[in-house]
């Protein structure tokens, strides 16, 4: 410490060195202060660890309905908020009594060991299904119910599409209770402009 | 790596895959209070980087251990608050 200036002007903003205007000493000191509050709020807002995830979900088959239940539940587990945008056929994961009944396809996916032709036969969707369920019961994946019961406790938020329940003559009835009705693109956008990760699965 | 560490409370997640033995880990967690330790008993090959990523992301938990043997995921992790 400098013990041959006075320790009162050391610090003393009132009293500028000569030559100096002190307003705008004062304005500079007042934006100092300003810019540091904001750097506490972006400080704040970086630290806090809890995300947000959106994840909006168009498709209804057994296999597309895992990924984005998946995420979101573990999302929870992560401590974040976290909104599943049901649209289209994604809302079929959602419907009590459809989300019973997805169904997976062969046709139209290379990946499975079945000719396009074979797959495209009356009934093969449902053998493919079966096949799919019995190998998640095999090797104890969780079902789709138990995903979403779970995400439910959880707390994501699942949302039904207004626009697409009317458009696939679904009643609001029909989905899971806890379900959110009678939201559209703009309150998707509104959450995902806040999000951490936004994913259209 | 530790072994001597006394768990409060163990999580059995033998036999069920991603997501459940991080999920099920999460909402033991919210039953203990704060520096209780919950030892997770997993089947899972994945729990080990899932757990630890868990951990590591979010707030209010350490992971303390992780053991591996037998075909059997030992996880040790402690609330914080």
């Amino acid at each position: 410490m400098s013990t041959d200036t006075d320790p009162t002007d050391a610090d003393d903003a009132t009293a500028p060195a000569a030559g100096v205007d002190p307003e705008a000493v004062a304005a500079l000191e007042a934006r100092i202060d300003e810019l540091e509050d904001e750097l506490a709020d972006v400080r704040a807002d970086a630290d806090d660890g809890d995300g947000k995830m959106v994840i909006i979900a168009t498709k209804g088959t057994l296999d597309m309905a895992y990924p984005p239940l998946i995420l979101a539940s573990t999302a929870a587990a992560f401590g974040w908020d976290v909104t599943v945008f049901h649209t289209f056929w994604g809302l079929d994961i959602l419907h009590e009594d459809r989300s019973k009944d997805l169904q997976l396809s062969a046709v139209g996916n290379p990946s499975m060991p079945m000719p396009n032709a074979i797959g495209a036969l009356p009934g093969m969707d449902r053998v493919t299904t079966k096949m799919m369920e019995k190998r998640i019961r095999d090797n104890d994946t969780a079902s789709i119910q138990e995903l979403i019961d779970t995400s439910l406790d959880m707390g994501v938020e699942f949302q039904a599409c207004q626009m697409t329940i009317d458009l696939m003559d679904y009643d609001e009835d029909d989905f899971f209770d806890g379900v959110t009705v009678g939201v559209g693109a703009a309150s998707a956008l509104g959450d995902m402009v806040d999000a951490d990760v936004q994913l259209l699965v | 790596m530790s072994v001597d560490i006394s768990a409060t409370e163990t999580l059995d997640v033998k036999g069920e895959n991603c997501p459940m033995p991080v999920v099920k880990t999460k909402q033991a967690i919210d039953e203990l209070a704060a520096d209780d330790v919950l030892e997770v008993v997993a089947t899972d090959s994945g729990s080990m980087s899932d757990i630890a990523g868990w951990a590591d992301t979010t707030s209010g938990v350490e992971l303390l251990d992780q053991i591996e043997g037998d075909g059997v995921f030992t996880h040790y992790v402690r609330k914080t608050e």
